[in-house]
This record gives structure tokens, sequence and C-alpha cells, in this order.
């Protein structure tokens, strides 16, 4: 069913009953040509890609929950194109051009939001790197315009400006930046690679990779084996432990990042507002709810929640910004796992195994990186080669050291991102 | 979460600074080649459940410490210094 104001209006005069479920529920078939492990929104906007833009048939989404029910629901939606490193400024401009035609091409209301994002610097040296910064944003086609202090009062007044420890000099506002509803978009990507034949097949957990000759043959599942000729592992936290089935280690450690979001307030907070030197930075939900969050608690982690002192660090650097929201009441917090590369940035590459091929590594980045994601993977799946955008994203660039996209330039190394 | 320091005994999580997989203790000699390099400072197991990671009792007693932890529950298993840990 196509979706539209008029559906809408005729489903309400006859009571609702039309509606039909938005994808179907197959059992696995004994063979795929394309397995896609994972059904996030990497693996979901993969499997659509490949059967719109690429042209394969014959593909299946192997999920071992639910359709959107891993970090595609655990994340702070925000949508974003601000990189300096070429590598990353050309992949991140191609994902956000295409989140701005993603309701047209999914015919599904993601609530893509260009609210503005800002991001806010307290020297002059910060100051400095960010003019650098847009001045490259820029350059890459998008856009960005640098702010001073009474630029920045023009949009956030309420923010504690003359706060002693990072007085606010300015900002960087992005103002194609924002967010959109996390759910639907996997909701739309599901619905899309659906109605192409996409297999999209829940509660299916893969316990094994099968390799034969060098070349990958098919998979081992909880809900018995299922042959393919080519597989794409996309499990962000999960990484790991999914390469492992295929003998590989890899350069990702997973680390647990939480949010917060408080109950529903009249609007308040107009823009996706980020305090890089506080790690905090927040948003308002069309809900109303403040979703905010922090930076990762900073130790290895597999569990879907944090531990309480960066709970603590997170709040205290919302009262040093903006006190406003200190009678807001937290109504939930979670964590999500992060599958952190050395260097802070992705891979899309090819393995060592024929036919096996990983998408991984999106540290705390991957949601506005979904539509590029899926289009990069499914072309590498596709063609055996990679996107153009995406040609920096190797996974060899911490052996050879070459290539190396330290977006902050901390160093290429564990646990400094 | 604390973590049972074998000299000052269980201590809140906010003394300690991690600096990940207790790999780093089994540092390559320089001549060991790329691919034992790679290993030691990039690739990680990265497990889902019990792990070994080192933390520097930074506002304690300074001791480097091996702690045995699982990643999933989050529970501390243990601690030994790393002067003493098995390599």
């Amino acid at each position: 069913m196509r979706y539209s104001a008029w559906q809408v209006f005729r489903q309400g005069l006859t009571g609702n009953r039309g509606w039909a479920p938005v994808w179907r529920d197959p059992d696995p078939s004994p063979e795929y040509d394309i397995i896609i492990i994972g059904g996030g929104g990497h693996g979901l906007a993969t499997a659509y890609y490949l059967a719109r833009k690429y042209g394969m048939k014959n593909i299946a989404v192997l999920e071992k929950g639910y359709i959107g029910g891993g970090n595609v629901g655990r994340n702070t939606t925000i949508v974003r194109a601000n990189y300096f490193l070429n590598g990353n400024s050309e992949f991140y401009s191609h994902s956000l051009k295409l989140w701005e035609g993603l309701e047209q091409e999914l015919n599904f209301n993601v609530m893509h939001s260009q609210r503005g994002l800002i991001n806010l610097f307290h020297s002059d040296g910060q100051r400095d790197a960010f003019a650098r910064r847009g001045n490259a944003m820029i350059n890459q086609g998008d856009d960005a315009v640098l702010l001073d202090r009474e630029g920045v009062r023009r949009y956030l007044p309420y923010l504690d400006f003359e706060q002693g420890r990072f007085p606010v000099y300015g900002g960087l506002l992005h103002p194609r930046g924002g967010t959109a509803r996390h759910d639907a978009v996997a909701w739309g990507y599901a619905r899309g690679a659906d109605a192409r034949g996409v297999d999209l097949i829940q509660n299916c957990e893969v316990t094994g990779i099968d390799i034969r000759g060098g070349a990958v043959v098919g998979v081992q599942t909880s809900r018995g084996p299922i042959a393919a000729r080519k597989v794409g592992i996309v499990v962000a936290g999960r990484s790991g432990q999914v390469a492992a089935m295929a003998g590989m280690r890899l350069p990702v450690e997973s680390h647990v990042l939480q949010a917060f979001v408080t109950e529903g307030l009249k609007p308040v907070i107009d823009h996706v507002v980020s305090f890089g030197m506080g790690h905090f930075y927040i948003s308002q939900s069309d809900k109303g709810g403040l979703v905010f969050g922090g930076d990762l608690d900073f130790y290895a982690s597999y569990a879907q929640r944090g531990n309480l002192p960066m709970k603590e660090h997170v709040m205290e650097a919302a009262m040093t910004l903006m006190p406003m929201i200190g009678k807001a009441k937290v109504l939930r917090s979670w964590g999500g796992i992060m599958d952190m590369t050395p260097d802070g940035s992705p891979i899309i590459d090819k393995t060592g195994i024929e036919g096996l091929f990983i998408d991984c590594g999106w540290c705390y980045g991957g949601f506005k990186a979904v539509p590029a994601s899926g289009d990069c993977f499914a072309h590498l799946i596709a063609t055996g080669q990679p996107h153009e955008v995406a040609q920096a994203f190797r996974l060899d660039r911490f052996r050879s050291g070459r290539g190396l996209l330290d977006e902050e330039g901390t160093g290429a190394q564990h646990n400094l991102h | 979460m604390r973590i049972p320091c074998p000299i000052c005994g269980p201590r809140d999580r906010r003394e300690f600074y991690y600096a990940g997989d207790a790999v780093a203790l089994a540092r390559p000699v320089p001549g060991a080649g790329e691919a034992a390099w790679d290993s030691y400072l990039h690739l990680r197991d990265n497990p889902a459940g019990v792990t070994r990671d080192l933390w520097y009792h930074e506002m304690g007693c300074s001791a480097w410490l091996v702690v045995e932890r699982d990643t999933v529950s989050h529970k501390v298993l243990g601690a030994a210094l790393a002067a003493e840990a098995e390599r």
C-alpha cells in the first residue's frame, strides 16, 4: 500500500480496517544469493539498496532479535555531515543527501528534521579549529556558519554563557544538520526491502559461517543452515563475535555509550546543541522529551546499560551549560554497544574470505550513516568494488598505517576515541 | 562498579583509568613482524563474557592492575597487580 494523506483519510472513514502488515514474516529458504547478517538500520538499508539500486535478487536479512531492536532503536537520532577529513567528509555528505530524499524514496515518514546543529567552542584555539572544519564542510559542498558569541545567543539564549570553566566563545552552525525518527528509519527500509522481495527473517541467530576452499558458502543459524553465495556482516557491537565465526579478529573493541530522555516538555530546545568540552549534547524530540547523552563509559562492555559515574558526569555537564533544564525529570536511560575502531572511523570492506564482506566500526556515529552505509555496502557486495565515497574505509588501514581516519586527532589507538 | 585493588581494597571505578585489553602486557619484540604488531596494537578478541583488562589506580596507589571482569554483566571477578600477573 502506498502511504499518503488520502490513505489516512480513507482508512479513517472506513474504521482503519484496511491497514495491512508492513512486511511479511517468512521462514528462511534453504538458499539465497546474498545473506545480510544483522537487521538493524545498516543491514536493512543494505538489503534495500541491493534490491532497489543494484538489481540483486534472492536476498535475506537475518536478525537474531526483532527488526529495529538493536542500536537503530537505541541512539540519539542525530543526522549531520560535519566531518573534516577527506574520506569521511564525502561519505557523510553523501549520506546527508540520501537523508534529504529518504521520505520520498521510501514513501515513509522518517520525520527528518533539519533543525540545525550547533557545536559550541570555548577558546580562541577551538575557534580556529572550528573555522577550519567549517571551511572543509563548505569545500565538500555542505553548509557551515561560524557564529560568534552574539550569534550563538540569537539561537540559544538560554545557555549559561558566562560559566567559569567553559565560557561560550561561539559555535559552528550546520544548518542542514538535525534529527530523524530512529525507529521509522528501520521500518521504512524494512518495508521497502520487503516490497522488493527481500526476506526479513527475525529471531534467526547466526551461529556459524560456513567456509569452503577460502570462500563463503552459507551460514548456520538457530533456524537451520542456509546456503549463500555472498554474506555481509553488519552487526555493530557484535562484530567481534560474528567475525570470529569466520576465524577473523577485528580492530574493534565494543564499548557502552549511554543516552537519556526526560519527560515530555513543551518546545524549549529548537536545535541540536553539542558541548564537546563538557561531553554533552542534546536535542528535543517531537514528542517533547529532551534527548541527551555524553561520552562512552570507557571500558569494554556488552551490557546495554552504563554505570552511574558517567550519568553523573553527563548531568553535571548539562547543568553547566543549560541550568534551565535542571528541573526536568529523567524518564529513562539506556546504553548502546558501540563497535569502536582504533581511529574512530568505520570499515566497509572485503574480508580475506571470498564472498564475505564486512561493514562495522561505526563507533558512536552509526545512525546518521545508515543510508550511505547501506548504499556503499550494497555497492561493494553487488559489484565487488568500493563505492567512490567509501574507498577510505579499508580494513587493512591499521596494519599498514596508510589512510588512517583519525578525525579527532588523538592517535589511532584503542581507548582514545 | 568497584574494583578490588590488591593494595587498597575495593574502590570506586572512578578512581581508575581504563587502559584496554590486557594484551598490552604481551608486547612483541621489535622485529616480530607486521602481523604480530598489528595483532598487539589493533586486533582484539573483544569477548562478550569474561575478559582481562588493564586498569591504572590513578587516584589511589598508582598500581597497574589486571582486572578480570564480565563484559556482559559488569561483574568484577578479581584483580591482580600487573607486575605479578600471568602474561
